[in-house]
Formats: C-alpha cells, structure tokens, sequence
C-alpha cells in the first residue's frame, strides 16, 4: 500500500508530472481541441468526469481480477470499461447540451482512445494507489488536462492575430508552445513530491 | 462501402505510401503519444516502433480476416479488444525478452492499446481489404512509424547525451543538452522536423509553380 498523502498526489498529479506535458498522454485532443478556451474547457470537464469514473472501476478491477487470477486480461477490461464510460458520458451531453455535443464532435468519441485515461488507470495501478488515494489521482490529472488545455488555448487564440511564416502549420507552431509550456511546467519539479 | 474503389490497389504503392507520402508521424501526425514520450534514446525509439509494427501487422491481418463477420455496430469495441490482445501478447514477450527494456518503456508498451495510428489503419484500411494489401500497409506504415520514431530518437540521444545507441560520439568536452531528454525536448525536436518537412514541401510546390510560369 502507497502511503503518500493525498494533497500530495494531487498536486503531483496536476502540476509536477502534468499528464499532457511530461508524460505526453491525451496529446491528440490537446492538439485538436485547443483552438478556443470555450471548448477547451468542457472538454477538459468531459475528460476529467471519464477520468474519474474509469479511476473508480479500474480499482475494483483491478483487485478482483487479481482475486481470481487473471491478471493479465487487465488491459482489455481497463479498455472495456474506458469506453463504456465515454459511451455513457457521450449519450449524457447529447442529452442535456446538444450545443456542447456538437462543438465536441468526434472528439468525444476519441476519449475512448485517449492515452490520459488508460495511462491513469494503470499508473494508479502499478503505484499501489487505495481507492481515495485513486480519486485523488484522477482529480489531479484531470485538472493537470484541463490546465494545460486552456493554457494552450489562451496562447493559440492570442496567435491567431500574430503573423508566422505559412510553413509553421498548425501543427509545428502547436508543437513548438507546447514544447515552452513543457519547460515551464518544470519549474514545479520538486512541489508535493 | 457505399463507393466501391475504382483504382486497382497496387501492393508496392500501399506499401511505399506508409513510408513517405502518408508517413504515419510526420505527415498525418497520429499515435503522438509514443512518439515523444519514449523517444530519449534511439534504442528505445526501435524497440517501440516494432511492437507497435508487430501490433498493427497482426490486427491488420486479423480485422482484415474477420471484415466480414464483425457487425458495423460494434467494429470499433471489436478492433480494440484485437488490438488490446496483442498489446498484452507484446506487453508480455518484452518483459521476458529484456526486463531493462520492459522498465525504460515501462507504461507505454500497455499504451499501444490507445495508439489512434493502430485503430485508424484497421478502421480506415483492413475493415475495407483484402488480408494481402492490408498486410503490406501494416508493413509500409509500421516501417515508417519505425523510421519517425528513430528520426526522434537519433536526434534527442546525440544533442541531450552526445551518443548514439550508447556510443559516445563527441570528445569529452561536450556539454549536453539536457533540454533534449527532457519532455519539452521532444515536443521542439518533432517541431523541428515538421518544420523541415513543411519548408521542403512548400519550396518544391513553389518550385513547380515556378517552372509551370517559365512554360507559359
């Protein structure tokens, strides 16, 4: 059993080892959903409630496929389980913010594919994380998303009024803030550890 | 499939096109993920450009096998369960093979499971071939994911430990570059090569240009 505090892991979670930026986990929607902070901000709240509940199976997962001993159909439960989830949560906005679905787009569906919430699930696992301890974890990265999501978002949309050589594309350009927004994230290096 | 491909699918074109023209990283940017986040030594970049190949070789073949037996309602949960079974069949044989490797790559070989490169070939591609083609267009993308993927990798380990597969290039003077084994390094060094690739394409469709006005 992990003893870290749990203020800690969040923290950890959120700002140190940012999923995005030092572990490069969910960098297709980062890329893709990041041109207005509007959209940027519900899909980091779409993310972080996936990122919450997968969180939440993938510990009882977790145990009773190790309580019947099969711990190697992990990864295809863990996968099972995330994109339910994400079926769930898409059929809930179309439901209550017909708006908000459309401005999604095929991104909601590529939760499922989302690197971030795999990546929680078994990091949480191969740390040994309790259950609060897990809730933490999923809270600190989903808010660690959003951050860098909106942060992202801010810079492109102040961008979109500066003049760049046309061969910076999109992608390149994107590419090259994300790489500075990485080293400024550093700078928590040493915060909750 | 409501339009039916006209084109006769030739092997070696499906085969060069994951190489260059439609080269998984460089021009259609997927599977992201891995791509910077294990590229710090060339080694490593190897190693997982070929679980992610043999990855996509094997649910290539097997969507393309099973294309018509898969109900369109659930293809997508389909191709995942296939492609997570290999995942934890890679996961496994890493770990037996070389336990360093299986340490320094650590969460990312589960994460091929998410890699959108994966899924979109079986999705876009095998679902819609036969198992021949879809085979040769696992092997052309996964060779050109593989090639990407040590493009990075080569870079980051000769500027941020002035090495190249552990061998030291640089007389004793050289500072690294910790920057480039750093998470941001590989943010700028995919940036970079980007960049390089746009400015190439641009000066040879500029270049065209140039000689279709001198025709005129």
């Amino acid at each position: 059993m992990n003893e870290q505090p749990l203020w800690s892991i969040f923290v950890n979670a959120a700002l140190v080892n940012n999923f995005v930026l030092a572990y490069f986990l969910g960098i297709c929607p980062f890329m893709g959903v990041s041109a207005k902070v509007e959209t940027a901000t519900r899909m980091g709240g779409a993310v972080m409630f996936v990122m919450l509940v997968s969180s939440m199976c993938a510990y009882g997962i977790h145990h009773i496929l190790i309580m019947i001993g099969v711990p190697f159909l992990e990864l295809i439960a863990f996968i099972a389980v995330i994109a339910s989830t994400v079926q769930l949560v898409e059929m809930f906005i179309k439901k209550m913010s017909p708006a908000l679905f459309r401005a999604l787009g095929i991104f909601l569906p590529l939760i499922t594919t989302n690197c971030a919430i795999l990546g929680l699930a078994l990091f949480q696992t191969n740390k040994g994380y309790g259950f609060v301890q897990s809730i933490f974890y999923a809270l600190g990265a989903g808010a660690g998303f959003t951050l860098a999501l909106v942060l992202m978002a801010g810079i492109r949309e102040k961008l979109e009024l500066a003049t760049v050589p046309d061969f910076v594309s999109s992608t390149a350009g994107a590419l090259i803030i994300a790489g500075i927004l990485s080293l400024t994230f550093m700078g928590f290096a040493g915060l909750g550890a | 499939m409501a339009v039916p491909d006209k084109k006769p699918v030739v092997a070696t074109d499906e085969f060069i096109k994951g190489l260059w023209r439609d080269n998984p990283v460089f021009v259609q940017v997927l599977g992201m993920c891995p791509v910077l986040a294990v590229t710090n030594t060339a080694m490593n970049a190897i190693a997982m450009g070929l679980a992610t190949s043999f990855v996509m070789l094997m649910s290539n073949t097997l969507v393309s096998t099973l294309r018509n037996f898969i109900p369109k309602q659930v293809r997508i949960a389909t191709y995942i369960l296939i492609i997570a079974t290999f995942v934890t069949i890679v996961d496994y044989a890493i770990e037996a093979i070389s336990l360093e490797l299986h340490k320094s790559l650590g969460a990312f070989i589960s994460l091929i499971v998410v890699n959108c490169l994966i899924l979109g070939r079986a999705e876009a591609f095998a679902s819609k071939h036969t198992v021949r083609i879809a085979v040769v267009d696992a092997l052309g993308m996964g060779i050109g994911f593989t090639l990407a993927l040590l493009c990075l990798g080569g870079v980051r380990e000769i500027f941020g430990e002035g090495a190249l597969f552990g061998i030291a290039l640089f007389p004793d003077g050289f500072e690294p570059w910790i920057v480039m084994i750093l998470p941001s390094g590989g943010f700028f060094t995919l940036a970079g090569w980007l960049l390089l690739i746009n400015y190439m394409q641009q000066r040879k469709e500029r270049g065209l240009a140039a000689a279709e006005e001198v025709t005129k």
